[in-house]
């Protein structure tokens, strides 16, 4: 892994990357849907993860979450019934980084950006303080503006693979993130799974490691301090998503469960 | 050179769009998650060979002719043209498919492209239920299982038609998320592709979602459009009327009678108008017309016009008819309006309803809601052409799923004075022709 990349929100990322290493641990990358359960709460929630994350991934909530499953979607739902969407994610992660320095990525589908304009979404998320994007629907070659105008504004990019996902994408794919590469364990959408099959993220990684210049997270399906722990035996990240908002969602202490499956991400 | 039917074998001709991206200018592309990628690029790589194997496209031919009823006539509404004093208004007779829609058309197609891909799974989004049934229908006689994803709002409407794809034999699968109605079922249809990729096919309805399905679902319904030039040559001497118009959802009926014309010379093109269901009228909100009143954007894989507010979230569209209850168009449609290749209008529900009843008092065709939004504004542009001029219709569907939804919303309406006093209205001018 060389770092090519070297907007403001990489370094930032690839930093962060390097500590947990540093430390023996693979980067903890919870995520949640911004304004979940309401605006009023989400700040909390946010600061019990960050208590514990390397990185954070914030959602902006939409309405029709293609690649997420039912628990996401739902936290969309009541997200954007309590006001929270574009420019209101934008606010809140501003709001968080009066308080905290970890790197900040923002998760969202493409047609929030083209509503708000690729270009003013940009200088928002840039004046906010995010430090990059993730897009489950943009491939990297459908839209080569998009990943321009973020380096443009310091934002690094991450893009996806899958398991079905053949060694000439892995690489295009690869080859594109500034970021970090998330790869999806499963074929599937997002959301926690009994007796996720995780069997498959080896290969995925071992073709993914020869192109890649940035570091390697996997997610979809990592659900528990078990399921992290065998991830993070490959990946240099683990990102979690439903299972926090299923905790959310129950009343559950949520930095609890974040401490526990950041001591999983540790790299036996 | 005059063609015959008889001549006609199927065409699934080559048009000079989509680009090699997947893009009708700007429009379209491959907007889904990288998990279906692949699967895009096999799809695409499978139409491509299908298109020009001559055991596929005899296979499809012989089935659109003895199982479909192709082809399909092209009848002159006299009745309807006298009405409305203009121009000579041609009804392509969709209808007469078996199923009930052109639907079917694509149904089968994509069915044994499923098969010849070695699939053993489909899985099929529905609105009005149309595309269900034909999906379900070609699922049953190819032999494989099928899963068709359906909205709540829309399973309540369209009962009769939910009822016929379980007997068909395929499971029917509630959506209770979102606005419950056909954007959400195709949520969920490719949550279901995503995740079970390897072994399903998709069969998507309309000419929406990623390249190559635009494209593809064009090639399978342009028989409409083809088939109409060989008519109305017999017919009228020429192969293009003055005008075609047709009711635009996703657009998969209007693109079938389009596309023929439309990369025609600009002489020899007719007048294309694709028409929107306005709902109650662009300016309220409540409406699916997705050119008068959305905006550029993604949904389901593909860059087009969408209802969607200035966060990106989609706005929930409204129409009488479920089938064209869709916030988005499909890439091909934006690209003709973008260009000026064809014009969409936007037609209210009370216009539709209100032709609904015309066409069935004057001519005892009874039209799905959809295509009776293509019939009102045909009688209004009849009479702007005038009498030397000669339009055809696309009546994609039969309104035997419509009665019961009808029904419910003509008793409304006596409840409701304005309304009550508009169909009077209509049903007064049929009786004085009559």
């Amino acid at each position: 892994m060389t770092a090519v990349s070297q907007t403001r929100g990489a370094a930032r990322i690839h930093a962060a990357f390097a500590e947990a290493q540093a430390q023996g641990r693979a980067a903890f990358i919870p995520f949640m849907t911004a304004g979940y359960p309401s605006a009023a709460e989400f700040p909390a929630v946010a600061d019990a993860l960050l208590s514990r994350a390397d990185l954070l991934e914030v959602g902006i909530p939409y309405s029709d979450p293609l690649g997420d499953g039912p628990t996401i979607q739902r936290a969309s739902e009541k997200a954007l019934d309590g006001g929270t969407s574009t420019r209101r994610t934008l606010q809140l992660v501003a709001d968080l980084r009066v308080r905290h320095d970890k790197p900040i990525v923002i998760m969202t589908y493409v047609n929030p950006i083209y509503a708000v304009g690729p270009r003013e979404f940009m200088r928002l998320a840039q004046a906010a303080g995010v430090d990059g994007l993730i897009l489950p629907d943009l491939p990297p070659d459908q839209d080569i503006e998009i990943a321009a105008l973020a380096e443009e504004y310091g934002l690094a990019v991450t893009f996806l693979i899958a398991p079905t996902s053949t060694p000439a994408r892995v690489r295009l794919v690869a080859e594109a993130c500034t970021g970090f590469l998330y790869a999806v364990s499963v074929t599937g959408v997002t959301g926690t799974r009994e007796g996720a099959a995780l069997n498959e993220v080896p290969a995925m990684l071992a073709l993914a490691r020869q192109f890649a210049h940035v570091p390697i997270a996997v997610g979809f399906g990592v659900k528990d301090a078990a399921t992290a722990s065998q991830v993070a035996q490959q990946a240099d990240g683990v990102v979690v998503g439903s299972a926090f908002i299923n905790a959310v969602r129950d009343g559950q202490d949520v930095g609890a469960l974040a401490a526990e499956i950041a001591e999983g991400c540790r790299k036996l | 050179m005059t063609l015959k039917l008889s001549d006609l074998t199927l065409l699934l001709p080559d048009y000079p769009q989509p680009d090699p991206r997947g893009r009708f200018g700007r429009f379209g592309g491959r907007y889904v998650p990288e998990t279906l990628i692949p699967a895009l690029d096999e799809l695409e790589e499978a139409y491509r060979n299908a298109k020009k194997d001559p055991s596929f496209l005899n296979e499809l031919d012989r089935l659109l002719r003895e199982f479909v009823g192709r082809p399909s006539p092209l009848y002159l509404a006299q009745r309807l043209t006298d009405y409305a004093g203009g121009a000579k208004i041609y009804l392509k007779r969709e209808d007469f498919n078996y199923t009930g829609a052109h639907k079917i058309n694509n149904c089968l197609a994509q069915g044994l492209l499923a098969v010849r891909m070695g699939k053993k799974r489909v899985v099929a989004e529905t609105g009005a239920g149309q595309h269900g049934v034909a999906s379900a229908t070609a699922a049953a006689l190819l032999g494989l299982d099928c899963v068709v994803y359906m909205g709540a709002e829309d399973i309540r409407r369209q009962e009769l038609n939910v009822f016929r794809m379980k007997l068909l034999g395929a499971e029917v699968r509630e959506v209770t998320s979102g606005t419950k109605t056909l954007k959400d079922a195709t949520n969920e249809a490719i949550r279901d592709w995503v995740t079970n990729v390897r072994d399903t096919f998709y069969i998507l309805g309309s000419v929406v979602g990623p390249h190559p399905y635009p494209a593809m679902v064009r090639d399978f319904q342009s028989i409409i459009g083809e088939e109409t030039k060989v008519q109305l040559e017999a017919l009228e001497g020429r192969q293009a009327p003055d005008a075609i118009v047709a009711c635009v959802g996703g657009g998969s009926n209007a693109i079938g009678i389009f596309a023929p014309y439309a990369y025609l010379p600009a002489h020899q093109r007719p007048r294309l108008i694709g028409t929107e269901a306005a709902g109650e009228g662009v300016h309220t909100g409540k409406h699916a017309a997705s050119v008068a009143g959305g905006r550029v954007g993604v949904l389901h894989g593909s860059l087009m016009y969408l209802l969607n507010d200035d966060e990106g979230q989609i706005v929930p569209p409204h129409s009488i008819s479920a089938g064209l209850d869709y916030p988005g168009i499909g890439p091909e449609h934006c690209f003709y309006s973008e260009t000026g290749l064809a014009e969409y209008v936007p037609v209210t529900d009370a216009q539709a309803l209100e032709a609904l009843s015309l066409l069935t008092r004057l001519e005892g065709i009874l039209p799905a809601l959809e295509s009776a939004h293509a019939i009102y504004h045909a009688v209004e542009l009849a009479r702007e052409l005038g009498p030397d001029g000669i339009i055809v219709v696309n009546l994609s569907g039969r309104g035997d799923k419509d009665v019961s939804e009808v029904m419910r919303l003509l008793d409304l309406e006596k409840l409701n004075t304005e309304k009550h006093d508009a169909h009077v209205a209509v049903a007064e001018k049929v009786e004085v022709i009559a």
